[in-house]
């Protein structure tokens, strides 16, 4: 793998929670490829959600974290910085802007479906409404909600069912335009026709951003992406194209894994 | 006993509060009849409480008591409201584990103090430094507004905490995900979506302040005149009612009980208008 098609890149990442004895992310290296979906699976605890988290320095919103290792972040204008390395509040907030992310449960903030689009839009200082008005507008497109939520706008978010939420909170992510997006578990919270409609947008945002998602659900991570990395116990176990993980196994864990027989 | 007896028993101490709340508005009602044949609603306007002679007639407006409580609630609220915000913004968003504890255990505390000894603390130490800075003769609105403030701090931050502490982590978490600092997911994030319960525990905290008696009696002068300065002395409804009950009778003391069913009126209002909120919030 080239280093111009790299989005990021994980390298002898060990992560330890405040205060925790032991390391709950040993020695990960991960690469994500851009314009790629890459979907981590593992059994729960094993460090997946922790691994995505590292890659935003979300962690960080709570102090006393332990990170040791490296996560490279390529962008497109060609520069490279080690977002473990970044120490400022304002440096953060960049990374996170361009590293964005979408939680388990849809998080709609409390006020209208057009503020939460506008809202990562106007912390990153564009105040012009015509502006504003079509980044949201183009976002919601992109999100494939605009025909759901175009004459209601100014409607509080907290009213829309929980798949439109999610599709929002893409939206609202999209609107930045980050280069990357992690999603956590995306569709746990969702009904089947919602995930459907979930997985359909992730797989058209790849045209333009690089995706890591986490998930449960093996056909979801079969169906949608393009690289599988299987971790257990904070370790990454195997990383490879997702047919090959999926098909053909070099590791016997993983093959107990994705054919259902633990986990 | 049987379920149809304990049905009844318990029925009946529910109805019990009910028939408290009307009994006593009826009660309040019936006393305060001579009085409000007397001066009708001008009782509200009138800036006189002056007995006759003989100690049985004579002229009794609320007017000064009913600013006087106003004003002094008025401060209490700009003073604590603040404060209060500043408290539950620090131990929610901002404090490091090992301090919260302590400083959630000394809010506590604060509010188990009786009312009376902020009222000596009030008077012996805090009058004199008043005095010092605003001049004034150290008892009056200010003094009595900021001890005030004091009491219902802890009330106000602990509520105000416990609603701030509803919001999900994870809605937090998507504002700095978006590349919000602390401050914008406290302001755009955690206040919004606490809004009802810091709501809640101001108007809570409104009906506190506006009853408060023991300590307002030593701040606030008990001088039968309305402050045209904030460190005037005047006097308020619950001070009045509590100063001159002793000696009162006939008129005097039936609009006496005018200013009780008064006040009663606007705590009443302002404790539903504080479950209305709380209500809408529980069945959002």
């Amino acid at each position: 793998m080239e280093q111009n098609n790299m989005a990021m890149k994980v390298e002898n990442l060990t992560f330890t929670y405040p205060g925790a004895a032991a390391v709950s992310l040993k020695s990960v290296t991960l690469p994500i490829e851009r314009n790629k979906i890459t979907a981590l699976i593992g059994p729960s605890g094993c460090g997946k959600s922790t691994l995505l988290r590292c890659m935003n320095r979300i962690h960080d919103v709570y102090s006393g974290n332990k990170y040791e290792g490296k996560i490279t972040l390529y962008t497109r204008s060609g520069e490279k910085q080690n977002v473990l390395e970044l120490k400022k509040e304002n440096e953060l907030i960049a990374l996170r802007q361009t590293v964005g992310m979408i939680f388990q449960k849809p998080t709609p903030f409390p006020m209208s479906i057009f503020d939460n689009v506008a809202y990562g839009l106007k912390l990153s200082g564009i105040k012009n409404k015509t502006e504003l008005q079509g980044r949201v507008e183009k976002a919601l497109k992109g999100a494939a909600i605009w025909e759901e939520t175009k004459d209601r706008l100014n409607d509080s978010a907290m009213g829309l069912s929980g798949g439109q939420q999610q599709r929002l909170c893409i939206a609202r992510a999209v609107a930045l335009k980050p280069e990357v997006l992690l999603f956590d578990e995306p569709t746990s919270a969702l009904d089947p026709i919602s995930t459907g409609a979930i997985e359909e947008l992730i797989a058209e945002l790849k045209s333009e951003i690089s995706v890591a998602i986490v998930t449960h659900n093996m056909q979801q991570a079969s169906r949608l992406s393009d690289y599988t990395a299987f971790m257990y116990l904070g370790e990454l176990i195997e990383f490879d194209k997702t047919e090959t993980i999926f098909l053909n196994p070099a590791n016997k864990m993983t093959e107990d894994y994705v054919t259902g027989r633990f986990g | 006993m049987n379920g149809k007896v304990f049905r009844r028993l318990s029925l009946l101490s529910a109805t019990l509060t009910l028939f408290l709340l009307i009994g006593i508005f009826a009660i309040l009602f019936t006393y305060a009849q001579q009085s409000i044949q007397a001066f009708g609603f001008d009782f509200l306007t009138i800036d006189q409480w002056e007995t006759d002679e003989d100690g049985y007639g004579g002229v009794f407006g609320g007017w000064i008591p009913i600013i006087g409580t106003l004003l002094s609630t008025l401060i209490a609220m700009a003073v604590a409201i603040p404060l209060a915000m500043g408290i539950a913004i620090f131990l929610t968003e901002i404090a490091h584990s090992n301090l919260i504890r302590p400083v959630s255990v000394a809010i506590e505390l604060l509010a188990a103090i009786p009312s009376i000894i902020y009222g000596m603390w009030g008077l012996f130490y805090f009058a004199p430094i008043i005095q010092e800075l605003f001049g004034g003769n150290g008892v009056g609105l200010l003094t009595a507004g900021i001890v005030l403030a004091i009491m219902i701090l802890p009330f106000m931050a602990a509520i105000t905490k416990d609603a701030m502490n509803t919001t999900p982590g994870v809605l937090k978490e998507s504002a700095y995900a978006m590349g919000a600092t602390k401050f914008e997911v406290i302001k755009d994030v955690v206040m919004p979506y606490s809004k009802a319960g810091i709501i809640g525990s101001i108007i809570l905290a409104l009906g506190r302040a506006l009853g408060e008696t023991m300590a307002v009696a030593f701040l606030i002068g008990s001088v039968m005149s309305v402050a045209h300065k904030v460190t005037d002395s005047t006097i308020s409804i619950p001070v009045l009612l509590a100063n001159n009950f002793s000696e009162a009778q006939d008129l005097q003391l039936s609009s006496m009980y005018y200013l009780a069913l008064i006040l009663f009126v606007v705590s009443f209002a302002v404790i539903s208008l504080a479950k209305f909120y709380f209500l809408r919030r529980g069945t959002k």
